[in-house]
């Protein structure tokens, strides 16, 4: 019985997570029309419901009601499951994200290794699409997409280890805690370039311009998603998304201080905002990322696919790996405020 | 009773993908089985206590080696009929490797070397309820530094070696120099140029 109630209590905690996260792709994708269409000076959407808020709705309607087609040699089972692979992990690591103080799923000590785990699976779902559509453009999408997530997740990883022997621990929630204290006191100071090089590696992880060579319209269509249609292709649109929002989510635990107010423990300004609740801090945070987010995708062309190579390996990981010795050397020295 | 419920589920699984590895006809889903074999076995891992064991796994071998490996065998195209005529024909060299592995399997596990309460006494005394990630890293960079060493250093010569392996100079290669690229300014390659326009000419 006890076990019942548990399982119940833990479906109820995921529920609340998961519909939260899908209403945010719904309207992050509403956002993203928005804000691209005020940079380049025209409308977006404003037609379906007051200024458009219902739009993202169409869409789903829309996209629900069509019809999957299945290309005549695809590789029936992969072709279907593929989407659901790469939606699986993208909505998994949220199972150890924690919102606020104590607001989290799952509070397991190695969260940050988890998250990295989760977040390199999502690269199956693009391969095996790629590859069960038995199309060249998918195939070519793919093998794109699968050398740059492994490259980039090098460097990415390289970052985390910088943020691991910053916090002392693998726990999302103590590494928000150890950066307790107000905006100067957050990881992204003493760890500005390992900081940096995450977010790039994370912008090119969920495949976004100016790293979307995976699907490239221009060159191959809609790479590994270019005979999907339907609810299929919908699956894969909901993964990019939510994995935007996770990306952005680690970002901010990482390196901006999770749920604390940037005044926190400041004299005057600290109390005057101690009465709004970490959660609202933690999205605002989400926010300022996946706005950053909207703004590469509208001002930046896309890169080439060797550049991004280069960039990967002859850049970012360098950086880290010199870092991580500056950082060594800062840990020892007991610079404050962040290491005394 | 719940907990072991779930270890022969996945136990089951395990063997059952393992098996399959080695008798699907397509490459791709001999490693998309791998995969799962893999998947299956951190999940077990994790339930005996070794997390950082279980998450690694995942992370390295299903998150990076299983990828690549994908990544080549999708590309290669492999004629697994052909794979297979010889099955039976090596068969008499195959059996008894086989068996020979077993024996020394049975020999070693069998023994009792591994067995709970014939282990060696740990290298550190363990504190009640640690998280083992920590415990590791601290045995590892202490007690077993040399070793851990030594292996990051073999490592190290495997990689070196395989760029070798694939370094060589083509000529005449069209590709571009990053570092040509950013050092050219707009000066060497736009010239502007006053052309009056015909209106402007009219006018005058």
């Amino acid at each position: 019985m006890a076990v019942l109630t548990e399982l119940i209590w833990t479906l109820t905690k995921i529920t609340a997570i998961v519909v939260p996260v899908i209403l945010s792709v719904a309207y992050l994708t509403y956002a993203e029309r928005r804000v691209i269409g005020a940079i380049q000076a025209r409308n977006g959407p404003n037609r379906v419901g007051p200024m458009g808020l219902l739009q993202p709705f169409a869409d789903v309607f829309k996209l629900l009601f069509k019809e999957v087609i299945l290309p005549a040699n695809a590789n029936r089972f992969l072709f279907l499951v593929a989407p659901l692979l790469s939606l699986m992990p993208a909505l998994a690591a949220w199972a150890v994200i924690p919102f606020s103080e104590g607001l989290v799923l799952s509070d397991i000590n190695a969260g940050l290794l988890y998250v990295l785990a989760m977040t390199s699976l999502g690269v199956y779902g693009v391969i095996i699409a790629g590859w069960a559509a038995n199309s060249k453009y998918s195939m070519l999408g793919a093998m794109r997409s699968a050398a740059q997530i492994v490259s980039y997740e090098i460097a990415m990883g390289f970052a985390l280890v910088g943020v691991l022997m910053a916090a002392g621990t693998l726990n999302m929630s103590g590494i928000v805690n150890a950066q307790a204290g107000n905006f100067l006191q957050w990881f992204w100071l003493p760890l500005l370039p390992l900081f940096i090089v995450y977010w790039i590696s994370g912008v090119a992880e969920t495949n976004r311009a100016p790293f979307d060579v995976a699907e490239g319209e221009s060159e191959i269509v809609a790479g590994f998603h270019v005979e999907y249609s339907g609810v299929a292709f919908a699956v894969f649109f909901l993964a990019e998304y939510a994995n935007m929002i996770l990306i952005s989510g680690l970002a901010v635990i990482l390196f901006l201080g999770g749920w604390y107010s940037p005044f926190h423990g400041i004299p005057v300004l600290g109390p005057m905002f101690d009465w709004v609740p970490g959660i609202v801090w933690f999205v605002l945070k989400v926010f300022l990322f996946l706005y950053l987010y909207l703004a590469f995708r509208a001002t930046f062309p896309r890169y080439h696919y060797d550049q991004i190579m280069r960039l990967g390996w002859k850049v970012l990981i360098p950086v880290t790996v010199v870092w991580i010795v500056v950082l060594a050397l800062m840990i020892l020295a007991g610079l404050p405020p962040w290491f005394n | 009773m719940i907990e072991q419920l779930i270890f022969y589920v996945f136990a089951a699984v395990l063997l059952f993908s393992a098996t399959m590895v080695i008798s699907v006809r397509n490459p791709v889903h001999a490693a998309l089985f791998l995969v799962l074999a893999f998947f299956n076995s951190a999940v077990l891992w994790i339930m005996a206590g070794a997390e950082f064991l279980g998450i690694v796994l995942v992370l390295v071998y299903v998150g990076a080696v299983m990828v690549l490996f994908l990544f080549v065998v999708m590309m290669l195209d492999i004629n697994v009929a052909k794979l297979r005529e010889g099955f039976i024909r090596h068969l008499y060299i195959g059996i008894p490797v086989a068996g020979v592995m077993v024996v020394q399997m049975l020999l070693v596990v069998g023994s009792g070397v591994f067995a709970p309460e014939s282990l060696p006494e740990p290298a550190m005394p363990i504190p009640e309820g640690a998280a083992n990630t920590p415990l590791l890293g601290s045995v590892l960079y202490t007690v077993y530094m040399l070793q851990f060493e030594l292996a990051a250093v073999i490592l190290l010569v495997a990689i070196i070696a395989a760029v070798m392996l694939t370094l060589r100079r083509r000529e005449g290669t069209k590709h571009q120099d990053p570092g040509q690229q950013v050092r050219v300014r707009k000066e060497d390659r736009l010239r502007v140029v006053k052309i009056p326009g015909r209106r402007q000419a009219d006018r005058e």
